[in-house]
This record gives C-alpha cells, sequence and structure tokens, in this order.
C-alpha cells in the first residue's frame, strides 16, 4: 500500500479518530487498514444505522465513514440522525451505489462527500483532506502517494 | 432477456475483478441457464426489487476467492479462514451490483438493492420464462468466477414509482 503523509487535527496535532460503519466485517477491516496508512485511528467500528448513531454518541469521532445499504437503518437515514443532533458531524458516504439520486440525498441529509467502492486509497486519502481541511493539516507540500 | 439491463453487469464485473485481482481477466462463456442454479465455489446472492427485480448469485472457485480476500484484506488469507473467505466474496458482490445498480439508476431505472447474503444451498430457483438467467463465466489468473444473472423489467412497478414522483 501506498505512504501517506499522516492527516492530523489541527487543534492539537493528534491522529484523526474514526468511526466505520460498514455490515460488511471484511469492508470495515479493509477502510480501517487504509485509514491506519493516512496515519488515522479507528476509535469504533459499527455494523448499522441504528449502532452507528449510538457509537456517534459514545465515541464522538473526528470522521464516520458510511456504508449506505445496510440492515436496520440505512446509512442516509442514520447520517441525517446524527448531523441532526451535531451538526458540526463530519460524515463521509462510502458505498458501492453512487448514482446521483443517492449522493444528492445524502449531501442534502448533511454528508459531507461521497467515496464510491471499490475505494482507491489515493482517492478517500484527498476526500479525508478535504473534509478535515478546516481542522486537519497534512505536511506541506507532500500530497497522495508521496 | 434485456441486454441493456445486463451489460452494466458485465462492465462492472470486469472493472471489479481486475481491479481486486490485480490482473486483468476475459470472459469466457456466456450462455442462458434454464436449469436450477448449483454453487460452485463460495458464493453471494443479492436481490433487487422495484422496476427491475430478481436475483444475482456471484460466484467464485476457492482458489480466487482466497486470492481476492488477501489482496482486498492485505494478509494472506487461508483456507482456515473461512469466514472471512466468504465475507470477502459478498464484498465482492456488493461492489459489482452496487456499481452496475449506479449506471442503471442513472439511466432511469428505479430499484432497491438489499444487501448481499451468503448462498450457501448447493441449488438456487430455477429460472422461469419471466425471469431467465444468464450465466457469465470469468476467467482470471487465480480461477473462474461466475454470475448468475435472473432479472427482470416490471413495467408495472415503473409506473408505479413515476406515478409517485
Amino acid at each position: 500500500m501506498e505512504k501517506f503523509t499522516p492527516v492530523k487535527r489541527s487543534e492539537d496535532g493528534q491522529p484523526v479518530r474514526y468511526l466505520i460503519v460498514d455490515d460488511s466485517v471484511f469492508a470495515r477491516k479493509n477502510l480501517a487498514r487504509m485509514v491506519e496508512t493516512f496515519g488515522g485511528q479507528v476509535i469504533g467500528e459499527a455494523g448499522d444505522g441504528v449502532s452507528a448513531i449510538s457509537e456517534y454518541e459514545r465515541l464522538t469521532p473526528d470522521i464516520v465513514l458510511m456504508d449506505i445499504t445496510m440492515p436496520q437503518m440505512e446509512g442516509i437515514e442514520a447520517a441525517e440522525k446524527i448531523v441532526r443532533d451535531h451538526p458540526s458531524a463530519r460524515i463521509v458516504m462510502v458505498s458501492s451505489v453512487g448514482y446521483q439520486e443517492n449522493i444528492v440525498a445524502a449531501l442534502q441529509r448533511g454528508a459531507r462527500h461521497f467515496v464510491q467502492k471499490p475505494v482507491k486509497p489515493e482517492v478517500l486519502y484527498e476526500v479525508i483532506k478535504y473534509v478535515m481541511r478546516d481542522d486537519g493539516t497534512a505536511a506541506r507540500g507532500a500530497g497522495a502517494g508521496a | 432477456m434485456r441486454m441493456d439491463l445486463i451489460q452494466p453487469f458485465i462492465n462492472s464485473a470486469d472493472a471489479v475483478l481486475a481491479q481486486g485481482l490485480g490482473s486483468s481477466i476475459a470472459i469466457e462463456n456466456l450462455s442462458m441457464d434454464e436449469e436450477a442454479y448449483r454453487r460452485k465455489g463460495i458464493a453471494a446472492e443479492v436481490h433487487l426489487s422495484g422496476e427491475i427485480e430478481g436475483r444475482i448469485i456471484f460466484d467464485v472457485d476457492i482458489s480466487a476467492a482466497m486470492q481476492l480476500a488477501s489482496r482486498l484484506a492485505g494478509v494472506e488469507v487461508s483456507e482456515t479462514d473461512e469466514e472471512l473467505v466468504r465475507e470477502a466474496v459478498c464484498e465482492l458482490a456488493n461492489q459489482i451490483i452496487g456499481n452496475a445498480v449506479t449506471t442503471l439508476n442513472d439511466q432511469g431505472f428505479h430499484f432497491h438493492v438489499r444487501p448481499p447474503k451468503q448462498h450457501t444451498s448447493e441449488q438456487g430457483s430455477k429460472s422461469s420464462e419471466d425471469t431467465e438467467a444468464l450465466v457469465m463465466g470469468f476467467t482470471t489468473s487465480s480461477g473462474n468466477v461466475f454470475m448468475n444473472v435472473a432479472l427482470r423489467y416490471c413495467r408495472r412497478n415503473g409506473e408505479r414509482a413515476a406515478a409517485a414522483g
């Protein structure tokens, strides 16, 4: 896997803390491995939208990576509920189902960005930097794949 | 069977498998299947409902499934990690079908996809006149991958969705 300049929180220089939400254990592991190469720390995982909401309340992560198609409660609904209670929540939808209608619905309900599966690490890295832009730093002059 | 419904699945499987395995793949055969589906390796099934209805079974040779799981997990996966290999096949099915669904939706077809489930029984349902099954065989450097697609266009559901706005 490529090496990336770590993305840190600007206020304290600490690693970005992630909550990963996906009904596939395999997808969660894969995303966790990816964000660790960005210098991130996975502080929690959830397998459906209901657990995602309770885990967000408990952990208040810096970023949530959220799948859409999940049992019990789908990702867009979970994102909407999280953002309603926590307007500053940074939620990035990560799904293989990336049609325009779905993306627009996710963004309208508070998600900050959308990444389509299969996830390319360099794409996710740029999205993380963008979403953390008010609060995240990466060493100047170094980009994806550096 | 309408080929405009099937082509996105072929394109998506080609792209996702090539990325997942890190090598090119070839479509070796394409046939209609009138018999009940027989599982060949590790399989996952996805159901669609709405304007397009039916199911897709994604079936991977054990050797190819292990290689896919190893590549996706970033660690060597052996036959003893059976659950992890099954999960990998489900996730790959999710990605292939999700990408195809994206294309179909952007073309104006509206339907819902349920999360993939492991397909563990030896046989699947037999296709009918309404829902013919198309079987695609992909040859990869690690083994064979099969996709069995049984879908039909359901005009009534499409009209209902259009009327609902």
